[in-house]
């Protein structure tokens, strides 16, 4: 009877798109609808294929891991193209030659920076949360993941937003709103698959068989929960027509800035912090083989972390409309998140006490302690240049672009690539990895890249923000704007070779985690009759 | 008063006390004394069901204690 309904849905959801790309009102919506439909045609034929089949027998005593599987491939599939994405744009403003004139409004910098922004960001960090959240949160529920095949609706519907999302970008259909560009369309859908995801993660808890919901599972929920709430408060808009791409903002002028960043900032936190932290929390014990340094700690960081940055927001509105007073909360509440962020780190990396000397022997512990050596570093580096007095001279220079990137290169990157050499070989069912060597290789790669890439956006966004404020005796500016641009020129190609290593250590990561899979030995079958420990 | 200000004065008023006892209340539960074995606990709990989830009928110490299962 359920095939019978999937049929009809994915057949009336094909038509309405066919009718949809027939009055479609611009390209991208053409495009969009088009793929909607191809979608969901295939959906029904592949539902049709295989009705009356007999269902396979699925064992409802282990863990749910086949999701869990293709989400590690798609982080790392993902991963590559935003990298190479981020690279090819970083070159594009070392070299503008590489604004090709023949792929004029489509793939000049301005249509690749959202696509490289949020391919790395929900890309390839959200799929490494959602499939990190998914197998987190089954081990410590010591529980089979809620909900069944809701579970793959999660990771399918969201490599479909994501589809929708990067196309949507090249063809021109933006909201222009940081980070959360996408279309309203493409939001509803989002919306849809977020709140499955969240009743899939709280299903799980919910039944879980221990009676404590461990600390991952805390920071997982708030990334969840708060994700939902932003990303429908700052997509709050009226489309222009429903056969168009465009929407109208239901915000405007200083209140619709003050949204925007309150969802920007939060998306930081929430997505980009509170979300890897989970991984944190989970995976570096896991890797040291230790519990976390201190329990009662990591409930404070938690807590205090939550209540702090969703405040911060308006420090990316410092001298603009928005009222004093708030620039000033915003301002306080960055200061006051040093507090719990530094304990957090302190957390993650005390965790490694008594075990020091796996740094030595472990490529994964390395990686996972750098990750967290930059967690704290970008969580001071932040709050500083939240200071209006700093602000005045950072903002608007590349030394913000350097700091988010040594945030999500150094701890969201890092952390995830830890998690995925530490899952690939359970998840495979593998003895171990299939190459150390490279795990080093790729660690190596990516530490001097990441510091290429921070040291000459810090020398570039200073010396930016020193000539954009030089004046003469006589009170007039020394340079125009075009004097800066001049000046960048060679930190912008230390800025490229720097995001060069990092793809190549992200694609030597691949080719492990492939060879991993498919030729790595086979794990050995535990000894039944295991001693009680 | 108009809504703006009303919100404004509840925020920096009874908004605020209400977020700061709840944080306090945590920091003051967390520090409880006697909570720390039960802390260690927590700690330990991604060491404990790697391959499989548990078994609902599991029950090691008797009946009061079957909603939880321990390997």
């Amino acid at each position: 009877m359920w095939d019978y309904a999937k049929v009809a849905m994915f057949g009336v959801i094909a038509v309405c798109a066919a009718i949809a790309a027939n009055y479609a009102r611009d390209m991208a919506y053409l495009v969009h609808a088009l793929i909607i439909m191809l979608v969901a045609a295939g959906m029904m034929v592949y539902t049709l294929r295989r009705m009356g089949e007999a269902k396979p027998v699925v064992d409802t005593t282990a863990y749910m891991d086949d999701v869990i599987r293709a989400g590690v491939i798609a982080t790392a599939f993902w991963g590559v193209v935003g990298f190479i994405a981020g690279t090819f744009i970083a070159s594009q403003l070392a070299f503008p030659q590489l604004n090709f004139e023949w792929a004029q409004g489509y793939a000049n910098f301005g249509r690749l920076r959202p696509l490289h922004t949020s391919a790395v960001i929900f890309a390839f960090g959200g799929n490494a949360l959602i499939a990190t959240s998914f197998y987190v949160v089954q081990r410590t529920s010591a529980a089979r993941l809620w909900g069944g095949n809701a579970g793959w609706f999660v990771f399918w519907g969201y490599q479909l937003f994501i589809v929708l999302a990067a196309t949507g970008y090249l063809l021109g259909a933006t909201q222009s709103k940081e980070y959360a560009e996408p279309e309203w369309y493409v939001d509803w859908w989002l919306t849809i698959v977020w709140v499955v995801y969240l009743a899939v993660f709280f299903g799980t808890i919910l039944k879980r068989k221990e009676k404590h919901i461990y600390v991952a599972n805390w920071f997982y929920l708030s990334f969840i929960v708060t994700i939902a709430m932003l990303h429908v408060v700052n997509n709050l808009s009226i489309p222009v027509s429903l056969f168009g791409s465009k929407s109208v903002q239901l915000f405007a002028g200083v209140q619709d800035a003050m949204t925007q960043w309150w969802y920007g900032h939060n998306a930081v936190g929430f997505f980009l912090t509170a979300g890897f932290l989970g991984m944190m929390y989970y995976f570096v014990p896991k890797q040291a083989e230790r519990p976390v340094y201190s329990y009662k700690l990591s409930i404070i960081h938690f807590w205090a972390l939550i209540f702090l940055y969703i405040w911060a927001g308006p420090h990316h509105l410092h001298y603009t409309a928005l009222p004093d007073w708030a620039s000033t909360l915003g301002m306080v509440f960055s200061i006051m998140l040093w507090m719990p962020s530094w304990g957090g780190m302190i957390n993650g990396l005390m965790t490694l006490s008594g075990a020091w000397d796996k740094l030595r022997t472990d490529p994964i512990i390395r990686m996972m302690v750098v990750s967290i050596g930059f967690y704290g570093m970008s969580t001071f580096e932040g709050p500083m240049m939240s200071i209006k007095a700093v602000n005045s001279l950072s903002h608007y220079t590349d030394w913000t672009i350097g700091h988010v990137h040594s945030g999500a290169l150094g701890w969201n990157g890092m952390i995830t690539f830890g998690a995925l050499y530490f899952l690939a070989p359970r998840l495979w069912n593998k003895e171990r990895l299939y190459s150390s060597a490279m795990v080093s290789w790729h660690f190596w790669l990516a530490t001097i890249g990441i510091v290429l890439y921070a040291a000459s956006m810090w020398v570039t966004g200073i010396m930016e923000g020193l000539m954009w404020r030089e004046v003469d005796a006589q009170g007039f500016l020394v340079n125009s704007f075009a004097d800066t641009v001049d000046a960048k020129f060679p930190m912008y190609v230390v800025r490229a070779a720097g995001g060069a290593m990092y793809v190549t250590g992200a694609l030597i990561m691949c080719y492990n985690l492939w060879k991993t899979a498919t030729s790595s030995p086979a794990r050995q079958a535990a000894p039944v009759a295991a001693p009680a420990e | 008063m108009d809504t703006y200000s009303a919100m404004r004065h509840f925020a920096d008023s009874w908004a605020l006390l209400a977020l700061t006892v709840f944080f306090v209340g945590v920091v003051v539960w967390v520090f409880r004394p006697g909570s720390t074995p039960q802390h260690r606990d927590s700690a330990n709990i991604p060491f404990r069901h790697d391959d499989k989830p548990a078994r609902t009928e599991t029950t090691h110490d008797g009946a009061t204690s079957n909603k939880e299962a321990r390997k």
